[in-house]
């Protein structure tokens, strides 16, 4: 059993090492065929322009070793392609570089500037007079004149490039994380396109059976249920040693890679594209989609040895088993197969404001172009986050969502569970935390209000679109900068990244706008506490240090008082790991004492008993 | 001001000084030699065992004591002069008090066996000695095997610890089953099984005859009284109780027993001392407790009570209900109100005893064979509400009644499986009674 268990160490190391050299292997080659699978959504044209220009830089069909160099060369390209396509379509529909010329030579007389329809017709076609002068009447109203051509010509230009670019729209490609996302992952040739499966099985199927292996091997080399945390602080992995700055080193690239550089991990999508094919055939993993398989392999071997590590405590096995219901279900399969129905594929768990981006106009759009069905689902979206949670919050206490249901949640309550007892349990964290999680709500509901009072404008009347600022902030900027902010760097590379320093939960504790929604409900209107036993608390710790949320639950326990705080996440664990069972997670009636009551004397030590019992005789 | 001066800064010491300033301005000091800060001794198995460092063992966060202006001093106190209220300390230093409280704990019993002060044999009490633990017993590699004299809540730990580093152990016990002075039978032969599940060499109703030293002054290996026996080892852990710190105080004027002597006010023959916690011996038992009682909670009790006399509200320590609790291996144990072992069973006293059929997890219900008061129970491996039994001990209920309402004081995590019904059917007919198990109620829960 020592030798499996060691075995599958060295199998799952291997397939980390596979799985980080893959960023490194196979080549890029840009083919037709590739960029028609890039930008199969797109025109033709586009397709066509982005060849040709690639042709001509001869960057067609040359493979690439790496793909930054790769990328270099792409880069310059979609200059090119922008650049041929607008003078290609202002030739067509637009004003042409020659078109004004004529304008301008047709419009200045003499170094006076005499510019009106009848220039414009006696240069351009019908069709086009119309669009230009539509845009450039006002530069021959009345009142306004010209000193110089150049300050005309300054004008008419700008106005031109204008029509040019709205025109040329469509055909455009930008240079942004998607688009070179979508390059590079079709672009990629070589071994690790060629032998998808293959690799699939060396990193994900080996990481799986190898981290199996291991965690299987303990259940029989310690065949005893019972807690077992020994040697947590004297491992390396779990006690912030080199093995967890790796592992943390590891987590915080993997996200930094996934949210803003995703071309660089093309090859991983490429290596989950035989999965993705269960749903959609041929089809083509993105970025999001890895993250999803990526997630739930995660959850479920973690959860496996959640299952084993608390296999006699049947709450830590429900609450496994129900997060992972949750994130399999609902975070994945409902995701990848609503679309398929055309149904916009959105897990339906996750509440605002976790989920921030419900009131967007993109996707209540989604919701309400998906008929009846979409409707309702958006309306489930609103009753979810106003009804449904705080009246669960009321009889169960956050945990029915944090440790019951959420993604985060879930991650930390499995991949995380080796990496609680790094959570801060000083007074200051406290502090701190309270400066961060409830800015963090404020900041999601002033986005929300701006974001969804934007949404209702264009909703009612499309021809809002383009007017988006309310309270003086752009709605599209503020999400944007929500999303950067808090979904992707507090949430995803210090949320998860930072597991191995903060504990797993940081996000929840420290940023989660949920956590803090529900926190205040929980805190004031709940029938949710952790009982304390009388006096049966030693003091030791063990709660504390296990608590992921960093709340000192001996310095309630050893007063006799019933833990009733915000940040709570119901997880359990310190009920679990109290060698003395003082702790009982419990809804019982809130009738305010009885939750909050702090006894005067710690039960056993009846200083008035005696007494007491004397006048009632 | 008033100077109160503390000398031991385990918890009834640090609880004492967390009353007093609650209830005054007086100036606190706290002596101890051990460490700084308080930390929590039931807790240094922990350390050992990895599953935390020992600032996680510290309750209170280090500015708490500026903050509540309590004076930290670190010095071995090795003579009180009660006549000029002056304590001198081993580096020569003096300190004077106004009043004092004797809070200096318990050290590891050693009844003179040869080889007792070898280098590698250990009591497991004081922080040194997880120090020393951990020098000679870092791995299985440099330990090849303990072995740990002494079978009582202590000894189990060490065994424990050890055996979290895969160190082989033996554990020697001198009673015929372990812990049966307190345990009834079935539970005991219960705790023999789990310990051996754990391959812990356990060895009953033996006694050390001696260590034997290498050439280097260290263990090299026991031998057994009974049997002549010789087991080589690299480690001794001495767990035969405990016994009061006092020592130091030979040359005082304070009266000595066992422990330091004192009233129901905890206080000494000698005006302005008292002692509080393990190292306090009562003149004469409260109830069916022992003179000296060293356990946790007994020390914090006596802090608190304490606490009050000497802010100006005397008061007798008068601790409620006894209830106590360990952990023995992976099997918890709680007990609430009087359940005795075969040893001192009053003869009154009643035993109904209920166990899983294949799981650690059984119940000793103690009760009064004719009046069918409610006299005790122990529990292992389900947990029970600390408040139920205490008000069902003051109002000395029947065991029907207990038996009756056993849901209510249900404490384990939720899911778990409940056994009220079977116990109850148990009881129903080994008793020919009718008992009906009452639906867990809130109501009742929040009355206890
Ligand atoms: C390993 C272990 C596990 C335990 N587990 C439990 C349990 O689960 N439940 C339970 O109820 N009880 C348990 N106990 C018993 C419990 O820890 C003690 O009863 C309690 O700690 C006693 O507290 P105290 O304040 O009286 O003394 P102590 O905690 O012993 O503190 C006395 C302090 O005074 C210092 N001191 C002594 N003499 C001097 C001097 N002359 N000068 C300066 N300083 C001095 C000592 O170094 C020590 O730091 C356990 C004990 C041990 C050792
Ligand atoms: S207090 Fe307990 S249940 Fe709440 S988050 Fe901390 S460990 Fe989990
Ligand atoms: S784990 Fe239990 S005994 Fe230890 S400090 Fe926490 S509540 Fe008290």
């Amino acid at each position: 059993m020592k030798f499996i268990r060691i075995a599958g160490l060295y199998i799952f190391i291997a397939s980390v090492v596979v799985f980080s050299a893959t960023v490194f292997m196979g080549t890029y080659t840009l083919s037709e065929a590739s960029i028609k699978g890039s930008f199969g959504g797109k025109d033709v044209r586009v397709t066509e322009t982005f060849a040709a220009v690639a042709k001509e830089n001869g960057v067609l069909d040359k493979t690439y070793n790496s793909q930054f160099t790769f990328m270099n060369d792409v880069v310059g390209l979609f200059h090119k392609h922008n650049k041929r396509v607008s003078e290609a379509v202002a030739e067509e529909t637009g004003i042409s570089t020659s078109e004004t010329d004529k304008i301008i030579v047709a419009a200045s007389k003499s170094g006076k500037v005499a510019y009106t329809k009848e220039v414009l017709q006696s240069v351009l076609p019908e069709a086009k007079v119309k669009m230009l002068d539509g845009a450039t009447n006002w530069m021959y109203s009345p009142g306004k004149t010209y000193d110089s051509v150049d300050a005309f010509k300054n004008d008419l230009t700008n106005k031109i490039n204008e029509i040019n670019r709205s025109q040329a729209g469509n055909y455009l490609l930008y240079d942004n994380k998607y688009s070179r996302f979508d390059i590079t992952e079709r672009a990629a040739t070589g071994i690790i396109s060629d032998n998808k499966v293959l690799f699939l099985f060396l990193t994900f199927g080996l990481g799986i059976i190898g981290s199996l292996m291991f965690i299987i091997a303990g259940l029989f080399l310690k065949p005893i249920p019972g807690i077992k945390n020994n040697g947590i602080y004297l491992n390396n992995a779990t006690n912030r040693g080199w093995v967890g700055i790796a592992a943390f080193g590891f987590l915080v690239a993997f996200y930094v890679l996934l949210y803003f550089h995703p071309y660089i991990i093309a090859n991983w999508t490429n290596i989950v594209d035989p999965l993705k094919g269960f749903f959609i055939e041929g089809a083509s993993a993105s970025q999001w989609f890895l993250y999803g398989i990526l997630y739930c392999v995660s959850m479920i071997v973690m959860g496996i040895r959640m299952f084993i590590k608390y296999r006699h405590n049947q709450y830590q096995v429900v609450r496994t088993a129900s997060v992972l219901f949750f994130q399999i279900i609902f975070a994945f399969l409902l995701v990848e197969i609503l679309p398929l129905f055309d149904l916009p594929g959105v897990d339906l768990k996750n509440a605002w404001p976790l989920d921030y981006n419900f009131l967007t106009d993109w996707n209540v759009k989604n919701y309400l172009a998906a008929g009846h069905l979409g409707k309702f689902m958006f309306f489930w979206g609103i009753i979810l986050s106003i009804i449904i949670v705080p009246t669960l919050v009321y009889f169960y206490g956050k945990r029915w969502y944090c440790s019951w249901v959420c993604g985060c949640g879930g991650l930390a309550e499995t991949l995380g569970d080796p990496y609680r007892q790094l959570s801060d349990k000083r007074l200051i964290a406290w502090r701190i935390e309270r400066w961060t999680i409830y800015p963090t709500l404020i900041f999601a509901i002033i986005m929300t209000v701006v974001v969804g009072y934007n949404t209702y404008n264009i909703i009612n009347d499309p021809a809002n679109i383009g007017n988006s600022t309310f309270l003086g902030i752009n709605a599209y900027k503020i999400n944007e900068w929500y999303g950067f902010l808090i979904g992707s760097i507090f949430a995803g590379v210090i949320g998860t990244g930072f597991y191995p320093i903060l504990g797993n939960r940081s996000w929840c504790r420290f940023g989660c706008p949920l956590a803090a929604y529900m926190g205040i409900v929980q805190r004031f209107k709940s029938r949710f506490r952790i009982t304390t036993n009388g006096g049966q608390c030693i003091s030791c710790g063990n709660c504390s240090t296990y608590c992921e949320q960093g709340i000192d639950v001996r310095s309630y326990a050893q007063k006799g008082q019933n833990i009733v705080r915000s940040s709570c996440v119901g997880c359990g664990i310190c009920s679990a790991v109290c060698p003395r069972g003082v702790l009982k997670l419990e809804n019982g009636p809130d009738d305010g004492a009885t939750r909050h009551e702090i006894p005067e004397v710690i039960l056993g030590n009846d200083v008035n008993l005696f007494e007491m019992l004397e006048e009632n005789k | 001001m008033e100077h109160i001066v503390i000398i031991g800064n385990g918890i009834s010491g640090v609880t004492a000084a967390r009353h007093i300033r609650k209830l005054s301005d007086k100036r606190i000091t706290i002596i101890s030699a051990e460490t700084e800060y308080f930390f929590s001794r039931t807790a240094l198995m922990y350390v050992y065992m990895g599953h935390m460092k020992i600032e996680h063992t510290q309750p209170y966060e280090n500015w708490f004591w500026r903050k509540n202006r309590i004076e930290l001093k670190k010095g071995f106190v090795k003579q009180v002069k009660d006549a000029s209220k002056e304590l001198v300390f081993a580096s020569g230093e003096t300190m004077k008090y106004d009043k004092l409280i004797i809070a200096t704990g318990s050290k590891p019993n050693k009844f003179g066996w040869p080889g007792q002060d070898l280098d590698g044999v250990m009591g497991m009490y004081h922080k040194q000695d997880l120090e020393n633990l951990e020098k000679y017993a870092p791995n299985n590699k440099v330990c090849k095997r303990a072995v740990i004299v002494g079978g009582g809540l202590i000894g189990i730990e060490l065994a424990e610890m050890l055996q979290s580093r895969d160190i082989p152990v033996t554990f020697l016990v001198r009673e015929t089953s372990f812990w049966n002075g307190v345990l009834p039978a079935g539970e005991s032969a219960m705790i023999n099984e789990h310990i051996k599940e754990h391959h812990i060499d356990l060895r009953l109703g033996v006694n050390l005859q001696e260590i034997k030293a290498d050439e280097h002054g260290k263990v090299k290996s026991i031998i057994i009284k009974e049997t002549g026996e010789e087991i080589e080892c690299t480690v001794v852990g001495l767990t035969a109780g405990v016994s009061p710190n006092i020592d130091f105080l030979k040359d005082s004027n304070i009266e000595l027993g066992r422990g330091v002597k004192v009233n129901r006010r905890l206080e000494t023959n000698v005006k302005d001392i008292y002692a509080i916690g393990d190292c306090a011996e009562q003149h004469e038992a409260i109830g069916n407790r022992r003179p000296i009682e060293a356990v946790w909670y007994t020390g914090r009790m006596m802090g608190e009570t304490l606490a009050q006399t000497i802010c100006g509200n005397p008061r007798d320590y008068n601790p409620g209900h006894w209830f106590n609790s360990a952990k023995f291996l992976d099997i918890e144990y709680q007990t609430y109100g009087w359940v005795f072992g075969e040893r001192g069973r009053p003869a009154y006293e009643q035993h109904f005893h209920w166990k899983h059929p294949d799981k650690h997890i059984c119940i000793t219900v103690a009760f009064h064979k004719e009046t069918k008061e409610f006299l005790g129970i122990n529990t292992f491996g389900i947990r029970m509400r600390h408040h139920a039994f205490d008000k069902w001990l003051n109002e000395k209920r029947s065991v029907e009644y207990v038996l009756e309402h056993l849901a209510d004081a249900n404490f384990d995590p939720e899911f778990y499986k409940l056994h009220e019904k079977t116990i109850v059917a148990q009881f129903n007919q080994e008793n020919n009674t009718n008992i009906q198990l009452k639906k867990k109620s809130w109501k009742r829960i929040f009355s206890y």
